[in-house]
């Protein structure tokens, strides 16, 4: 035996380089976000949050911006979730191993990869140009749904196949079809899997800017029906930043975002933990 | 009496593969017989091809006829969902689903479509008392099946077969994963599950065979070597293969 090092040793070492990455992936997370609300969140307050920006974003609150934020995603969602699933369903039980799965399947990886800028510049020549839908929710909502949709329909797929094999014959064997078995067995355990895609996709959405940035519009005001233009929190905050209308409100923006995104996941997170806990009766 | 199930002549591939080889067995109505046989044999191929569990198997092809009640089961004609109603079956690993211990038993009335709430709880409880589960889980219907023991789950199944008033009921190794004293409760609930029951019982355990079946077939290599009443077939059976495997000689 004349190892250099002792299994034990490098046992160790592991050990502190798997403990050491783990942490600083964490600081870097706190460092950031910690960074966006010290400088966010002392602009942050009642006005900030519930009234129309004055004078572009130099002043005033950025109400039109979290509706606009909320209305968008909620668009892009109800288009991408139905999509999205169905699509996973489709691959995951129906569509068998053929070239044309195949094709989808490249598709929907290649989609998950296009920069986003692209997707921005095909929903303003499909949506806004072609479709004659104009810079609104409605252009902007179709324009992300189609970024989420490669991630929910993924994610949907592979949490529809993990479902054990066994749960299916149980079911068909008590005379279920395909299609009842999948609708009261296979989903209703996929799920967990199914929204974590989701929120992954909702992420996406949420924070994104260049996709958006032909699409929405630059409205100030509050997006009443789906062909009102609109200027979501990341849009907003871009423009404040790079326009230097006002860094004060650009850092406020963020936290803003920042909070929402973050209150967001935790909430579904447990919503999902007290689902798959009373699913397998713990 | 006729006979509940008539095999004649079933041969099974899967695609290139010959699984089952000329297989021809007569099944008593509401008695129990077992299937036993060495591992990769071909019993759960075959008591798959009872309520047609294989035809989701893309290479399965199969000729001969298999008789229910005198009817071929795999005519065009025959309903899957309506077979499997009359076939029901009972699995190797207790596999309830993911839901409350009530709407595992109500699972499969609901899906045939019984809806009226208080039918689906006599139903339900009815189950349950037949499937000797009743008296264990009656303030906890509400909790989820998978928070049960192994055997618990394993009479959960049998109960929620029960629940769609099968005639015929398929059990591909169901105590294999169970403790002995789980075995014991589900080999009890045959006994009184036998005067309603057809029931066809994949077993490793000879003496399991012995203790609950009537008749009994020995499968080798795809093929019927022996079958006949099971208090025979274990005493002076005809065939040396058939002797060398419950002396335990190979398998
Ligand atoms: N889906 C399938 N595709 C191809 N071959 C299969 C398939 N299912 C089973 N087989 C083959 O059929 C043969 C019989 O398998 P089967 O599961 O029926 O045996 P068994 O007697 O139930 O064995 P065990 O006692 O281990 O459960 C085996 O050789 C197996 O490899
Ligand atoms: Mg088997």
């Amino acid at each position: 035996m004349n190892r250099i090092i002792s299994p034990k040793i490098s046992q160790k070492i592991m050990k502190g380089v798997f403990w050491g990455s783990g942490i600083l992936t964490i600081l870097l997370l706190i460092m950031i976000i910690g960074y966006v609300l010290i400088n966010g969140l002392p602009v942050i307050n009642f006005e900030f949050l519930f009234t129309d920006p004055i004078d572009s974003g130099r002043a005033g609150g950025i109400f039109p911006m979290i509706v606009s934020t909320i209305y968008v995603t909620f668009v892009a969602l109800v288009v991408a979730i139905p999509l999205g699933i169905g699509g996973a369903v489709y691959l995951a039980e129906y569509a068998g191993e053929g070239p044309i799965v195949k094709a989808i399947r490249f598709g929907s990886e290649t989609l998950a990869s296009i920069p986003s800028i692209v997707f921005g510049l095909f929903g303003y020549a499909f949506f806004v140009i072609y479709l004659g839908l104009g810079f609104c929710v409605l252009s902007g909502g179709l324009t992300l749904a189609l970024m989420a949709l490669p991630t929910i329909i993924r994610t949907s797929e592979v949490s529809i196949e993990a479902v054990p094999r066994s749960y299916t014959e149980g079911s068909l064997a008590l005379g279920a079809n395909k299609w009842q078995t999948i609708y009261e067995v296979v989903l209703p355990a996929a799920i967990p899997g199914i929204i974590t895609g989701i929120i992954l996709g909702m992420a996406r959405a949420i924070e994104e800017t260049a996709a958006i940035l032909y699409t929405v519009g630059a409205a100030l005001t509050v997006p009443v029906s789906i062909f009102d233009p609109a200027r979501p929190l990341p849009l907003h905050l871009y423009t404040l930043a790079t326009e230097g209308i006002s860094m004060p409100n650009a850092y406020g923006t963020a936290a803003v975002l920042v909070i929402l995104i973050m209150v967001i996941t935790i909430v579904t997170n447990a919503l999902v933990d007290r689902y798959i806990k009373k699913m397998m009766g713990r | 009496m006729p006979y509940r199930i008539e095999v004649q002549d079933l041969n099974v591939y899967f695609g290139e593969s010959h699984i089952l080889k000329d297989i021809n067995i007569n099944i008593n109505n509401n008695m129990v017989t077992a299937l036993i046989g060495p591992s990769g044999c071909g019993k759960s191929t075959f008591i798959r091809t009872l309520n047609r569990m294989n035809d989701s198997i893309s290479t399965f092809k199969k000729d001969g006829s298999v008789l229910l009640d005198e009817d071929d089961i795999y005519e065009s004609k025959v309903d899957v969902v309506e077979l499997r109603k009359k076939v029901g079956m009972v699995f190797q690993k207790p596999n309830p689903f993911p839901k409350s211990i009530f709407d595992n038993v109500a699972y499969g009335l609901r899906i045939h479509g019984e809806n009226d709430k208080d039918v689906l709880a006599n139903k339900v409880e009815e189950s349950l008392r037949a499937a000797a589960l009743w008296d264990e889980v009656k303030d906890k219907l509400e909790m989820s099946a998978l928070g049960l023991s192994g055997g618990q789950q394993q009479r959960l199944c049998i109960a929620r077969t029960i629940a769609v008033e099968p005639e015929v009921i398929l059990m591909d190794e169901p105590c294999s994963a169970l403790d002995p004293i789980s075995t014991t409760k589900i080999e009890d609930l045959i006994h009184k599950l036998k005067n309603d029951y057809t029931i066809i019982i994949v077993t490793h355990n000879m003496q399991q065979a012995t203790r609950v079946s009537k008749y009994t077939a020995f499968f080798l290599n795809g093929e019927i070597v022996e079958s006949g009443l099971t208090d025979k077939l274990f005493i002076e059976p005809e065939d040396k293969r058939t002797e060398d495997y419950i002396t335990g000689r190979f398998g």
